[in-house]
């Protein structure tokens, strides 16, 4: 369960966050929908731990732990998955390398046994296939050269592989045609169950049609100003922020 | 004689006593060169700062070394590492090893080789390093590859065996490809980590019309070590001289190459890599003259730096007026792991043709925060994720290399320096 407590969060002494409380618990979906600006991504960042964001008040509890103390590692680890709405380019780091590190690296963190490069390349190619992408992927470098798309699909297959119990997803959708949104949204339906949750951040109702919330939250300069069940995503889209967030 | 001129005394007094001792002795062109090289540093001494090629690199600790010449080897040879390739030459102290190389088809110690090969020693035209080079070269590898002839892959050794007092030796090397010939040389320089050396080798090259000579140099000397190599190269229409450069080693290294298109089609390219650790300085000096039409020329530079160390990059492209459609490239990126750490980059487009493409660009910076916290995010921790984007500039630096040879010695070179250098 994710417990957030009157975040309050500024970048170069500019306040974004003014003030979040919000919960997820254990196995649920929770959408977070604003307009530009809102302080959506601020609020991603500040969970996984990014540099450059001033906490200034407030907290964020993870199953328990004081989630703002831990470094963006040691998250990742305890099962937290960002999926970056603009994914980083690694020249000269290869994909496979890469996702093996990363494995690793949380499963040693976690005191579990390392996976060979053999049942690594095993286990890739298990969730290539069924997340319907092509070998290709691994023998290139980290997102170098990836269309928009593509670079998405990269962040679906980590999420696969790393297995996570709490995954934020930011603006995941943004600049995916329908195709490659059905494809992010199984990679997160088929982590749904009762151990799974997530935070589905973004900025259109398009994306709730494939991954269906449990909750949906409008946050609005800073704050979470109105939430409501999976029918507020259609209202926020007929009528737009304005609207339905005075309602 | 100002006090780095005195820094030049000590070698022009030790060329006073050998040089009726010295290879080719006998031969007028060859004495004239050698006398024609103790005038230049007579004049000019090695240089200082004030001159505009040298303000990055301070030769000071050069001149302050009391150098005497490497005694012939005599006793042990020292163990040398597997060979590489079937052909291997092999220099101790700049001499070359008969006995302990695998000499190829048309190589042999310049040495033996003077009176064929003197036509081919180029003038100093005023570099002091060039011009003691001249003066004191003892031997050095002479390569004339026939019409068509393809050499395949050669692999050249120099090792610094006998540092046990401050040695100094400046091996002359001459190589020259018929039209048509190919030629791949891949170098290693080695040296023992806390020995005092100056490895100040020139090199002659000619590459003749079609001909491809691939030159790959690691330079992996002990790290009290001098090496300033000075190479020049005349490329004919049609041929290639590409050099990829690795300096890694040493205390204060400088590799400065010349390369003169000179027939149409002629292609040239410089690239390189630098490794700066603490206390180490690098630099890499190049000047290209597109002195023909319809040649390209491509040059990526990448310099990564940690601790307290200096590195330098000078690029200069001379387009001269005949030189229509040229088509260069230069970038030049460096990596500053450490704020004790710098990097002197000076690009130089000097440009006299009207129809040229020249692009040229430089970064400088540290690594990528946003990288960083990507490899972070996905659970790797901060100090494996900065030495996985160190191997990945590395990686890039020399992924431009083919030769299977030259890539397992610069992979040798490469891997495992920041955890070597940054611990």
């Amino acid at each position: 369960m994710l417990r957030i407590e009157g975040l309050t969060a500024e970048i170069e002494g500019k306040q974004i966050l003014k003030g979040i409380d919000l919960e997820v618990p254990k196995g649920e979906i929770h959408a977070i929908m604003g307009p530009n600006g809102s302080g959506k991504s601020t609020l991603s960042y500040v969970l996984s731990g990014r540099e450059g964001y001033d906490i200034t008040g407030g907290s964020v509890t993870w199953n328990g732990q004081d989630l703002l103390a831990m470094e963006p590692e040691e998250r990742a680890a305890a099962g937290l998955f960002l999926a970056f709405q603009y994914p980083v380019e690694l020249p000269g780091v290869g994909n496979a390398n890469f996702l093996r590190t990363a494995l690793n690296a949380q499963r040693r963190a976690r005191g579990e046994k390392e996976v060979d490069a053999m049942a690594f390349l095993k286990l890739a190619r298990e969730k290539l296939k069924k997340l319907h992408m092509s070998d290709e992927m691994l023998k290139r470098n980290v997102n170098v050269g990836f269309s928009g798309g593509e670079k998405k699909r990269n962040e679906v297959l980590q999420m696969a592989l790393m297995n996570p119990s709490m995954a934020i997803l930011d603006e995941t959708d943004s600049g995916l045609d329908i195709d490659a949104l059905r494809i992010v949204s199984e990679g997160v339906n088929a982590l749904r169950g009762p151990d799974f949750s997530s935070l589905v951040i973004t900025h259109y109702q398009r994306l709730l049609n494939y991954i269906v919330p449990d909750r949906v939250h409008v946050l609005m300069d800073g704050r979470i100003v109105r939430s409501g069940g999976k029918e507020l995503a259609e209202e926020l889209e007929a009528q737009g922020y304005g609207q339905a967030s005075a309602a | 004689m100002n006090a780095v001129t005195a820094g030049a005394g000590g070698f022009i007094s030790r060329f006073e006593g050998l040089r009726d001792r010295l290879p080719g002795a006998e031969l007028e062109q060859v004495r004239a060169l050698r006398e024609e090289g103790a005038a230049t540093l007579r004049e000019k001494g090695l240089p200082g700062r004030r001159v505009e090629e040298w303000r990055y690199t301070d030769l000071a600790p050069v001149a302050q070394a009391q150098f005497t010449e490497a005694l012939t080897a005599v006793g042990e040879a020292p163990a040398l590492p597997a060979p590489r390739a079937p052909h291997r030459v092999v220099f101790l102290d700049g001499r070359l090893a008969e006995h302990l190389s695998q000499l190829p088809p048309h190589a042999a110690p310049l040495s033996a080789r003077l009176e064929a090969a003197q036509d081919l020693l180029a003038a100093d035209h005023g570099m002091p390093l060039v011009g003691l080079n001249a003066m004191m070269f003892e031997d050095g590898l002479f390569l004339d590859l026939p019409e068509g002839r393809d050499a395949g892959t050669i692999e050249v050794l120099n090792i610094a065996a006998h540092a046990e007092r401050p040695i100094a030796f400046h091996p002359r090397h001459v190589i020259r490809l018929a039209p048509g010939a190919q030629l791949t040389l891949v170098e290693t320089s080695t040296g023992p980590a806390g020995a005092t050396y100056l490895h100040n080798p020139v090199y002659d090259i000619r590459v003749a019309e079609g001909a491809t000579f691939t030159h790959v140099r690691v330079q992996r000397e002990g790290r009290s070590a001098f090496q300033l190599s000075t190479i020049r190269a005349r490329v004919a229409a049609g041929g290639t001289y590409d050099n990829f450069t690795l300096n890694a080693g040493g205390r204060l290294v400088r590799n400065e190459i010349h390369v003169t298109l000179e027939g149409p089609k002629a292609a040239a390219h410089m690239n390189g890599a630098q490794l700066v650790a603490d206390g180490q300085h690098a630099d890499t000096t190049t000047f290209l003259d597109h002195a023909a039409p319809d040649c390209p020329s491509r040059q990526t530079v990448k310099t990564v730096l940690a601790g307290k160390s200096r590195g330098v990059f000078q690029g200069k492209i001379l387009v001269r007026q005949v030189a229509q459609r040229t088509d260069g490239y230069q970038m030049n990126q460096a990596l500053l792991l450490s704020e004790e750490a710098e990097i002197d980059a000076k690009p130089q487009l000097e440009i006299y043709a009207d129809d040229v493409r020249c692009s040229h660009g430089a970064t400088v910076g540290a690594l990528d925060p946003e990288q960083l916290f990507y490899l972070r995010a996905r659970g790797i921790p901060a100090e494996e994720a900065r030495a996985i984007l160190v191997q990945a500039f590395l990686t890039e630096a020399v992924e431009g290399v083919t030769d299977p040879i030259a890539q397992a010695a610069l992979e040798e070179a490469v891997s495992g320096w920041w955890e070597r250098e940054a611990a």
